[in-house]
């Protein structure tokens, strides 16, 4: 079967002052796949998504979203951050950070009116945050605000989805949430990329894999790769500590 | 126009130009740039009086600015090295131009229509007597002028640009993710704040300009959880001061930017001692409720381990539990007056109401589940995140 390739990346090679955080990465990334990237921490996970999305400058190499640059197909991307990444704090309300998924598609100066409004309640009730419209964002859980994050996201309404560590501080039941929100979007033909920790959780919850450590060590279907062998070559030897407990 | 409606005119237009750029330096938790802004255009202003020969001029004023843009540069290059943090590298930056400032002034004081003083406090009182003359007419004061359009190039920006600034101090991996480039932002954001900087310099100082653009939006930032709210109630924050701090310098016969800045801190003060939800005594007042509810908690758990009497006397709980006299009346009290406990000949009993209560405090605190516990976070402080 002929599968299209959602995210290509060449060559790309990344580095704060001078010290690589990303070595020559290669990475084909097939149409509707659920694919997690694991990595331990300083793997460069992170900084991967931000350079596929152009929030950080790599200093070598490219990406292509089908075919073409990012630049020109951002409409076809969603981007999750990690919750870590803002200011709670922010006088804002849930409702208007979902909202906040809408401006891509408005581009500058245009404000979001009422279909605007429209889209990003009927997001906020796919995740179950409805009743939270109105409140203010640091009157959230972890598990809500990473839910305003995912409703966000479902706004762009887009073909491929990042997510950097949306099960990160939140409780077993809104992570099943979560990922049954994300098997939907798989099953919707979407292409979701997930920055995860828990290796456990691996097999059950994707179905491609990439394992990255600075350099990239494997990419395929988890029933194919997902074993000791590359788990070693990314983890060094305790791997099994992590994956047996 | 009379020199008292001139003066108040221009001491509003300049607090509600500084208020707005003020409300996202807060937000972006960058209010130590203002600082270091309003003094390292001090070398840009003098040298642009040097070629101009008039604080007016819309030359002086691009130049001045572009010495604030310069200092953020600057302190980011610094920054960018990584061996200083950023506070460090703005406090190398801004004393290193205001000095050159300073040593240029002291230099060419003989020639020059400016002095330390007014540089650090400003004049507004002289401000309105500088009138704009164009061919021998009076067209008001001059700094009226150059305060008027800034603000109104503000507004422009602020009404064109909400939605992109918004995101990008709150998001900035998403602004640039969508296409709003936080570069650009960030440097139209420190533009207008140079800008706006610049002319409120000559009225009220590289001092106390800072404190127009900080004080309105950290006294907002404790009132509302609605960004545009916050930028109303900032501008209302800076015409209250500048009208009250007028008034206030004239019944003192003092400085007139400094009664402006003493009552921007006076407004500052009663909004953090008495902000509703966010004021020192609002959170005073909760921690002292959550205090008597985690005891009251504490108690009905007891009270649902031990089914003995003798665990359950009251003289028992007061030595069992280890609490004082006052503070074990004080959760007796409450807990019936919620109809959780009953009393009888001393010893107390949870009612069915109670027994529930606990039980679904004891499910939360183990499962740590958040919708269970929505409709107990109306009635307790406790459940509140």
């Amino acid at each position: 079967m002929e599968q299209k390739i959602a995210v290509a990346v060449d060559d790309l090679t990344v580095a704060y002052n001078y010290k690589p955080v990303l070595w020559d990465i290669d990475l084909s990334i097939p149409e509707g796949v659920l694919m997690a990237i694991v990595g331990p921490n300083g793997a460069g996970k992170s900084t991967l998504i931000k350079s596929i999305l152009g929030i950080i400058d790599p200093i070598a190499g490219s990406v292509a979203i089908y075919g073409k640059p990012y630049k020109k197909q951002r409409d076809k991307v969603a981007y999750v951050p990690q919750k870590g990444s803002v200011d709670w704090d922010f006088p804002t309300t849930a409702l208007d950070v979902v909202m906040m998924g809408t401006y891509g598609a408005l581009g500058w100066i245009k404000r979001p009116g009422a279909k605007q409004k429209k889209q990003a309640l009927e997001a906020l009730e796919k995740v179950g945050m409805l009743a939270f419209k109105g409140r203010q964002i640091s009157q959230l859980s972890g598990g809500q605000q990473q839910r305003i994050f995912l409703a966000r996201a479902l706004v762009q309404n887009a073909a491929i989805y990042f997510m950097d560590e949306p099960f990160q501080g939140v409780d077993a039941t809104t992570e099943i949430a979560i990922i049954n929100i994300l098997k939907e979007l798989r099953k919707a033909g979407k292409t979701v990329i997930v920055v995860h920790h828990d290796l456990q959780t691996v097999p059950e919850y994707f179905d491609w894999v990439t394992f990255l450590n600075v350099k990239h060590i494997a990419t395929g279907p988890v029933k194919d790769i997902f074993n000791d062998d590359n788990l070693t070559k990314t983890y060094g030897i305790n791997y099994k500590v992590a994956v047996q407990k | 126009m009379n020199a008292e409606l001139a003066i108040i005119l221009i001491a509003c237009l300049t607090a509600v130009a500084c208020a707005i750029p003020g409300v996202f330096l807060v937000l972006r938790k960058m209010a130590l740039i203002s600082d270091a802004i309003s003094h390292s255009i001090l070398p840009g202003i003098v040298i642009g009086f040097f070629i101009t020969e008039d604080l007016a001029s819309p030359w002086l004023i691009l130049l001045a600015a572009f010495s604030g843009i310069i200092t953020v540069v600057l302190v980011e290059a610094i920054q960018k090295t990584g061996l200083v943090k950023e506070d460090t590298a703005i406090g190398l930056v801004f004393p290193a131009l205001f000095s050159i400032g300073v040593l240029l002034i002291a230099i060419y004081a003989n020639d020059i229509h400016l002095d330390t003083d007014a540089v650090l406090v400003g004049r507004l009182e002289y401000a309105a007597f500088d009138k704009l003359m164009i061919d021998h007419v009076s067209y008001g004061p001059k700094s009226m002028w150059t305060i008027s359009i800034t603000l109104v190039i503000t507004l422009a920006l602020l009404f064109a640009f909400y939605k992109e600034l918004k995101l990008s101090t709150f998001d900035i991996g998403l602004s640039s993710a969508l296409g709003f480039s936080p570069v650009i932002l960030h440097y139209g954001l420190m533009s207008v704040a140079s800008v706006t900087t610049v002319v409120s310099f000559d009225a009220v100082g590289a001092i106390l300009v800072v404190a127009l653009m900080i004080a309105p939006a950290a006294a907002a930032y404790l009132l509302t959880t609605d960004l545009k709210k916050m930028i109303v109630l900032s501008i209302l924050f800076g015409i209250m001061s500048a009208i009250g701090g007028y008034y206030f310098a004239v019944w003192l016969d003092a400085s007139i930017s400094g009664s402006i800045t003493t009552v921007l801190g006076l407004i500052f003060l009663l909004v953090y001692l008495f902000a509703p939800t966010k004021g020192l005594i609002a959170v005073l007042f909760r921690q002292k409720r959550q205090r008597t509810e985690v005891s009251l908690l504490t108690f009905l758990l007891h009270l649902n381990n031990h089914d003995s009497i003798e665990e359950r006397r009251v003289a028992h709980l007061q030595e069992h539990i280890n609490w004082g006299k006052v503070r074990a009346k004080t959760v007796l009290e409450l807990a019936q007056k919620n109809n959780m406990i009953t009393m009888q000949d001393e010893v107390v009993s949870l009612t069915n109401k109670g027994l529930k209560f606990t039980e679904k405090a004891l499910d939360y605190i183990i499962t740590n589940k958040d919708e269970q516990i929505e409709d107990m976070k109306d009635d307790f402080f406790l459940f509140r995140g």
